[in-house]
């Protein structure tokens, strides 16, 4: 099949993982590939507006919001890793956007077409991982995918084919204290949730600890490392994608 | 309604030093969240009735006028009495004018938020009326001179052997002289001396939980029985509640009720469920000669219309508050308000001012779980939302966040500079320290990042840098 035949899905890479983990969004990249679609990377895409949206800017978020639309409303599937990201553009925009009845139209087409990664792998195409050498995994529910996004077992599922155990937290949806600039605005308080989250993790006896926002990855991850703990975090995808034996390397 | 939230942060980091109380919240959390999905799960049909109460509540509130014109003329025509209140100041002078008409010495009260909200029993005691809560939580922060801690449950920041002290200290001079150390004991003195203010009492004084707009009933629903008792023994019956528990009929009272005691406190039903309307007829063996319903505006009709007005459909269950991972962690008294928790956090810059209790709406990971089990789907993330944007434009938020949130709203709107500022801020975040993994300390409001935990590196090139890369590979 040639290049132009092949079917093709933007990736909204986030700007979480642009900067800190581009690691994951070549994962993403990978798993969008086996699939058999080619991945187009808008090149204008930024944030998806969500700091300033639920930072009392809604002025500012509206314009990033009309941005994002404006550059991915061409392509028929957007796909993202991040349940937050993703709950922002497909739950969220269409509210923010509602006294715009232009723009508010096309957010709704564009929420269509929007997938966080578990819910395009299992539900538009049907992926079927390879093995992973992560063999015992707890999952942690990142909140806007379990609540905005209804992601529950799409990535235990996509995990236990890739040959994982999923072994639960005690409260695997309870929340891990990011939340944003919460995390920096309330510093103790999200201390208390981050450490309640990994005591949890690290009683479940699971080798890694897996989620699907990366907000909540570095919170937990940095809180684990802190505390001297080991205990590994990922995004799913990257354990999917074969990339954790080159986590540690750059 | 005297508000200290402005002090939410040191409140708050007290509160996560106070051993006792963290596990009274960690108990609070585990007992009524595993209780609440048992008896949901029990019930098939409780999300349908979420959203039937959702709706009755929208139905009530667009017509609100209408049915406390009609709750009011049933109430008047079962021989009661109903005043309208706009503010506070209002409401308790009414109350207290009812008192002095009755020449009341004596008050009992059973548990309501709108007479905490209101400040009543301190405004009755500087007349000289002594006014004793009866509920047993609200007894004891009575006591010890503290408000509630949770809307339904007001003394659960405290355990058994504080609840025994404040006794001992208490009840001494009523002669009382052993220290208990068994809840059931602890519980049987209580009773013993409310149950001589229950005989004593003038007036009694309640709050409500719904008002039935067709047959002018007020229906309580508690626990302890002592609504019961402050409701029937006194000659006058003062019922303090707000506009908004008003529901057009019977028939909506049961679906609230199915609800309420599920949400609560995970039980299928309360103990008590009682349903008043009016005071003693002929023929009665018993009841107040008076009946009067005070109800309280205090900033409620405001909502109406408004973005807010979704949170005028909130029935006090406190499901939120102990499915709240951030009320969980600090408590109720944190939050400086009689309201606590996302509900609180709502509800408190409406009734107080947004300056006093612009941490509220803050205080929020916007994690979504209140919205998930609120019996009446009061989206109290999405209100949050709104009380922060009112902070923004009226600048009420720190100068760090606005200008933070606006250089980043610029820069994404100019994705070369975004790159540019971006990528030179990563590949600088992976060259300096020492841990190959790990930053263990940032400067700036970053700092309250690492003073808990460690910052992983970024890994050095933007992901759209090497996309551009690998792109231009593909292309040669």
């Amino acid at each position: 099949m040639t290049k132009s035949h092949q079917k093709e899905v933007a990736l909204f890479v986030t700007c979480l993982i642009d900067n800190v983990r581009p690691g994951i969004g070549f994962s993403v990249v990978t798993l969008l590939e086996q699939s058999g679609y080619s991945v187009v990377v808008p090149e204008r895409q930024t944030c998806c507006g969500q700091p300033n949206y639920n930072g009392g800017d809604k002025d500012n978020a509206l314009k990033v919001a009309r941005q994002v639309i404006d550059v991915f409303l061409p392509y028929e599937y957007v796909v993202v890793a991040s349940g937050s990201c993703g709950g922002m553009i497909k739950q969220h925009y269409p509210d923010l956007l509602a006294d715009d009845s232009e723009y508010r139209k096309k957010a709704e087409q564009l929420a269509d077409k929007v997938y966080e990664l578990s819910c395009f792998l299992t539900e538009v195409v049907c992926f079927k991982p390879e093995k992973t050498e992560v063999k015992k995994v707890t999952y942690h529910d990142a909140c806007a995918g379990l609540r905005e996004l209804k992601i529950k077992d799409q990535p235990r599922q996509l995990l236990k084919q890739a040959g994982a155990e999923i072994v639960e937290m005690s409260e695997p949806e309870v929340c891990c204290g990011f939340g944003g600039t919460f995390c920096v605005k309330y510093p103790d308080i999200s201390n208390r949730m981050v450490e309640k989250k990994g005591l949890d993790a690290l009683n479940s006896g699971a080798d890694a600890l897996v989620s699907g926002d990366l907000g909540c990855i570095l919170n937990m991850e940095g809180k684990l490392h802190r505390d001297g703990h080991d205990l590994p975090v990922y995004h799913y995808a990257e354990l999917l994608a074969q990339a954790t034996v080159k986590k540690g390397d750059y | 309604m005297d508000v200290i939230s402005k002090d939410f942060v040191p409140l708050s980091s007290s509160a996560l030093k106070d051993s006792s109380l963290q596990k009274s919240m960690s108990l609070l959390g585990e007992e009524l969240s595993t209780r609440r999905k048992l008896v949901v799960e029990a019930l098939p049909e409780f999300e349908q009735l979420r959203d039937e109460a959702r709706d009755v509540k929208n139905h009530t509130l667009a017509h609100l006028d209408l049915y406390l014109e009609r709750f009011e003329e049933q109430v008047k025509a079962n021989g009661g009495q109903v005043y309208f209140a706009s503010t506070a100041e209002e409401a308790r002078q009414t109350v207290l004018n009812i008192c002095q008409q009755s020449n009341a010495k004596r008050v009992t009260k059973s548990k309501s938020m709108v007479t905490d909200e209101i400040e009543l029993v301190p405004c009755l005691e500087a007349n000289g009326i002594e006014a004793v809560e009866t509920d047993l939580g609200e007894y004891i922060i009575q006591l010890r001179g503290e408000r509630p801690s949770h809307i339904v449950a007001p003394a659960v920041h405290l355990n058994k052997d504080q609840v025994s002290e404040t006794f001992f200290k208490h009840h001494r001079k009523l002669g009382f002289n052993a220290k208990l150390d068994n809840r059931a004991d602890l519980v049987a003195e209580a009773r013993q001396i409310l149950r001589e203010k229950f005989l004593l009492a003038d007036v009694g004084i309640s709050g409500a939980n719904f008002l039935v707009a067709e047959t002018g009933t007020v229906v309580l629903v508690t626990n302890e029985g002592n609504a019961e008792l402050t409701t029937s023994l006194p000659d006058t019956h003062v019922v303090v509640t707000g506009i908004e528990k008003v529901i057009p009929t019977m028939e909506d009272a049961s679906i609230f009720i199915r609800l309420l005691a599920r949400s609560a406190v995970g039980a299928d039903i309360s103990a008590y469920t009682s349903f008043i309307t009016g005071q003693r007829r002929e023929g009665d063996l018993d009841g107040p000669s008076n009946f009067h319903v005070v109800l309280l505006d205090n900033g409620r009709s405001g909502m109406l219309g408004t973005e807010f007005q979704d949170m005028l459909r909130c029935i006090r269950c406190s499901a939120c508050l102990h499915h709240c991972p951030v009320y969980l962690s600090v408590g109720g008294h944190a939050y400086g308000s009689v309201y606590n928790g996302p509900m609180g956090a709502v509800l408190t810059p409406q009734l107080a001012n947004l300056d006093e209790a612009a941490h509220l709406p803050n205080a929020s990971t916007f994690c979504g779980k209140c919205e998930e089990i609120c019996p009446v789907r009061i989206p109290l993330p999405k209100l949050m939302r709104f009380w922060r944007n009112k902070e923004g434009a009226a600048k009420l938020n720190s100068l760090t966040m606005r200008w933070g949130l606006k250089l980043w709203a610029m820069l994404n709107q100019y994705p070369l500079i975004y790159r540019a500022v971006t990528g030179a801020g990563v590949a600088l975040l992976s060259r300096i320290g020492s841990d190959r993994r790990f930053l263990n300390s940032l400067p700036g409001i970053a700092g309250n990042w690492t003073k808990y935990r460690d910052f992983g590196r970024p890994e050095g090139r933007t992901f759209m840098s090497q996309w551009r890369e690998r792109r231009r590979g593909v292309d040669d």
